[in-house]
Parts: structure tokens; sequence; C-alpha cells
């Protein structure tokens, strides 16, 4: 007899995308098909910054999807991605994590290979000589150029890097469309950028949930106080929602508004604090930059691979990288510009404070994610009720909305055919 | 180098920072520290690249209290008891009132209802001077080894 816990979830079974399965988020034949479809195929991921090689021969290794792969600068300067599998034997033979190499050779059996991927090398490949005759070696039709690494389809924009498996895939600027595009110029809008470091946390949830948590402004304004009582978001803000055509990718965008003022937006909202002050303010020293424009935030999801964060002086890229459906690691990358003074640099680093695994706002976002994943995998057939708006997929001018999040699965069942 | 006393107050010092933040008693942290500190919880990977970024960087007694707030009442997190164990302190120098020392910890996690597990390893790179209050933190960097948080990371190290 079928059960409910039987089904093979496959059909949606409701209209529209505000109310999203459990199941979406735990199947592990529904990951896989994420994998091949938004992380191998017709999509760019983000790998790093360039700032983060700045000379020829440094290389960082990251990942896209759950394949490994490496950024290299080549002698010339250019930037290449190659899939970290020897193509001999397929071992992941780069092991740390950055460094500088002239080439790449894979210990196993030394094949070597150059900063673009090309095989240099294979020994014995013709052989080795013994008692006047030749030895094994590889076949006379053995062709080095056709066994070298995995190459990549890079895109360099602004210091930013994007790689693809996918050489079909359309050019960066046509993926990103030009509203996203251009929320993307306004922080990487061509200065040169610094490294300030890193920051990684495992989160025991679905990736989706995190490009989900940065599509829904209905949250910072309640889950997190800093937000709600310093008004950098809040849902009195001034703000605008917008999507590229396909609802995938999203902008969030939002002007500090009411500081610590009581009103509708914070009746009954125990996370505000009016009267909260801090013991140290510089904390919250806020410095308005021009290029900000009017926005002091704008929180940038590019589907699937990462999050462009600018929240006032604080910058990152938050990279998500799944590990099964049920985790995925989230690594930051705090960056600021070469011409920021001293004074800025500290001013980015002090704001870091809110943001991360241990941030005063962003620390809890991975914990009520945990705790989502954690109903989803006791609870097949609950569903998720992103429906704050409406049901409709549609760009607004305020944030009480989760108009973002159903764009996201309306392109989602698009992709998977679900 | 340091006399037998001495490395005795310095190692019940050690001892008694982590009984503090082993009971959850986050009001007297800030009072293992001098009115003007830094602590700073920093990857072993920005450590070594000379990244400056932190995980968690704070930079007077007043920060420290202000986490001590978000700890209490901002931060929405699930529970969890820490428990610091904390190597020999090694002494690097002793300059008039100011010892420099560092010591390796290991700090295991327990949520309810599940399993101890490793937390967050690393060392404590420390200035700590000798007051009318007896020893304080000037600054305390936990450089830690963990190449990931599991999740979270709410209360101090």
């Amino acid at each position: 007899m079928e059960t409910k816990n039987d089904r093979r979830p496959a059909d949606w079974g409701e209209a529209g995308s505000s109310l999203i399965p459990f199941w979406a988020y735990t199947d592990e034949e529904i990951y896989r098909r994420e994998l091949e479809r938004f992380f191998y195929n017709k999509h760019w991921c983000y790998v790093g910054l360039e700032a983060e090689v700045p000379n020829p021969g440094d290389f960082k290794r990251t990942a896209i999807g759950e394949r490994s792969v490496i950024m290299v600068r080549d002698a010339e300067g250019g930037i290449n991605v190659v899939e970290n599998v020897c193509a001999h034997r397929g071992m992941r033979f780069c092991r740390e994590r950055h460094g500088n190499r002239k080439e790449f050779v894979c210990p196993y059996h030394q094949w070597s290979y150059d900063l673009k991927g090309n095989l240099q090398g294979v020994p014995f490949r013709r052989g080795v000589k013994q008692d006047g005759k030749i030895n094994g070696g590889m076949p006379a039709d053995f062709k080095p150029e056709e066994n070298g690494l995995t190459k990549l389809k890079v895109a360099v924009r602004n210091g930013v890097v994007f790689a693809s498996f996918d050489h079909d895939v359309e050019s960066l600027e046509d993926y990103l469309g030009p509203v996203i595009l251009s929320y993307f110029d306004r922080v990487f809008g061509g200065r040169k950028l610094t490294l300030l470091g890193y920051n990684r946390q495992r989160i025991p949830g679905n990736w989706k949930l995190m490009q989900e948590n940065i599509k829904d402004p209905y949250h910072p304004g309640l889950l997190h106080t800093w937000f709600v009582t310093f008004g950098l978001w809040r849902a009195d803000n001034k703000s605008a929602l917008k999507m590229d055509q396909h609802g995938r990718h999203a902008a969030m965008i939002s002007q500090r508004g009411n500081q610590q003022k009581a009103n509708s937006v914070t009746t009954g909202v125990t996370s505000f604090k009016e009267s909260m002050t801090l013991h140290d303010d510089r904390l919250l020293d806020v410095v308005h930059e021009p290029w900000w424009g009017e926005p002091t935030a704008v929180m940038t999801t590019l589907f699937p691979s990462v999050i462009i964060q600018q929240q006032v002086n604080s910058l990152s890229t938050r990279q998500i990288l799944p590990r099964g459906p049920n985790a995925f690691d989230f690594v930051w990358t705090h960056f600021g510009f070469a011409d920021d003074s001293e004074e800025m640099t500290r001013r980015r680093l002090r704001q870091a404070n809110l943001f991360g695994p241990a941030g005063f706002v962003s620390a809890d976002d991975g914990e009520v994610i945990e705790f989502s994943q954690d109903s989803f995998l006791s609870k097949d057939d609950g569903r998720c009720r992103a429906e704050l708006g409406g049901r409709e997929v549609e760009n607004t001018d305020h944030m009480v909305t989760e108009t973002l999040i159903r764009g996201m699965y309306a392109y989602w069942r698009r992709v998977m055919e679900i | 180098m340091i006399d037998p006393q001495s490395y005795l107050e310095l190692a019940a010092f050690y001892s008694e920072y982590a009984a503090a933040l082993d009971a959850g008693d986050w009001e007297r942290w800030p009072e293992f520290f001098l009115d003007e500190c830094v602590y700073k919880v920093q990857p072993r990977e920005n450590f070594e690249r000379g990244l400056p970024l932190s995980t968690m960087a704070l930079e007077s007694k007043g920060m420290l209290k202000d986490r001590v707030y978000g700890i209490k009442e901002t931060l929405f997190h699930d529970p969890y008891y820490q428990r610091h164990v904390i190597g020999m302190p090694r002494v690097l120098a002793v300059e008039g009132d100011t010892i420099r020392a560092e010591a390796s910890y290991a700090v295991f996690r327990t949520k309810p209802n599940e399993l101890s597990t490793v937390y967050n390893v690393g060392r404590y790179i420390d200035v700590i001077r000798r007051t009318d209050q007896g020893l304080k933190l000037a600054s305390r960097t936990c450089v830690f080894d963990s190449e990931m948080i599991p999740n979270s990371l709410i209360y101090p190290i």
C-alpha cells in the first residue's frame, strides 16, 4: 500500500510558487538535479576576487557546487579557472587553499599542467628503455592536448571572477541582466579592491535557504534587533525590490530610516529595543560613501552561488557551497577599496561585527535556517508559505512582501521542470 | 623569565576565565579586561596571511559589554554549554607589569538533547597587565584552527 511517505516528490502540487514543499529542501534526487541544472550548466558561479590572486602564479582553490576548482593567474596576467581533477586518475591534486605555482603537478604520477590547464608532462609517456628495448609508454595516439584539466569559461567584471563549466553559457552581462548589473556595478565600479579576510561557516540547511534569506526583506526588521532598533532595516524604510527578467537574481535596496522610533512597524516587535544604547558606538560609526547614492544597503542575490553585501560600510561576497541537500558552506570574503583611508578600513572591519557567523545580525540567520531544515527533514508533506504581499511575482517599491522568493521559485520550477 | 608565584597566578587567571565562560557568567567576562582592550576571535587563515578580518573584533571594554547585551538580549540562537580546556600558558615575555603569553584551548559545545562536539580549537595570544585589581587582559586574540564554524559563534571563546 502506498503511504504518504512513499510518494516520489516530483509534483509541486500547487499553482504558482508561493507554497514551497519541504521536500524541495531535502530530496537527494532534486538536489542532484539542482547541481546539474544550476551549478554545472547554463549559469555563472562566483569563484572569487581578482585581488585574491594579484600576481602571476597566484592561485586560490574553491568550489562550484560540489566540484573543486582552482582560480589561477597565469604568466600573462590572465585569470583561468580549472577543475581540480587530474586527467589521469581523477585525483584532487591541489590541496593547499591558496599559494603560488609555476605549474600544477599531480603528486600521484607527476602529470603536470601549465597555469592554463594544458597537460605538459606525462612521465614515461614514451616508455622506459631497458636492455635495448622500450617498455611501456602511453599509446602512440595519446594526445596531451586532449588530456588537460577541465577548463571553465571565465568572466571577470571589475575585479570579480565568475566561471562556468558550460562554455555555451550566455555572457555574464546578459546573465545578470541590466537591472542587476547596475547594482553589481554600484559596488564593483572598477575601483581596485583590497582583500580584508575570510569567515567560513557550515550551516546545516539546504543551500536555497540562504538565497531565500537574502530575498526576504520581511525578517530583518523582526529577527534582527540591530536592524530594527537602529533603523538599518525596518519595514518603514524607503526601499525597493528588483529582479532580473527571470526572477532568479534580485536586489533588496533600502535607505536607513527611523532610528529607535516606535511606531506601527515596531508595535509588539520584541526585538525592537527603543532605549537600547551602545557602550561603544563606534560599532555603528556609519559614514556615507558617495558611490552609495540614496540607498544605505543593497543586498544582491546572484543565483545560485553568491550574495553581494553592502550594508552601510561593510562589504562582502558570501559564497554558497552546497554539501548535499542538508548543508552548505558559507564563505564570506570581506573587502574594501585600495583608495580607502586607514580610518575607512578600520570602520569596515568594525562594522564586520554585525555580519558573519558571529555577527550581531547575521549569526541568527544561520540559526533560523538550521531550525527550518530540522522540520523539513521530519515532515515531508509540509510547505513554506511565502505569501506576504500576495502570490504574484513583481518588483516593488516597498519591502512588505516575499515577492523575491516567489520569483526565485517560479524560475526554479521552470528550470527543474517540477 | 617568570617566577613560580607569578606563573601560578597566571595559570589561575586562565582557569578563572574558563570557569566564567563555562558557567555562562557573561557579566563577568568583560571584567577580565582593561577598559582599553582588544578582544578578537580570528580564523588562523586570516591571522597567518596578515588579513585583518576577525570573526569578532572588539576594541574596548564597552564593546565587550555590547556583546554581552547581544548574547543576552538581541541574538536569537540555540542555547548551548561551552567547556573550555586550556593548556598550560606559555610565557613569551615579561616586561615590567606586562606579560605576553599564549595558551592552546579547545572548546566543546553541548546543545540541548545533543552529544558534545568539538566546537572551536586554537590558541590565545595575550597581553596581560598586572594591576591593583589583579591580572587584566590588555588584549586577547583567539586564533582558531577550526576551518569551519559550526553554524554560529555566539558566546565569547
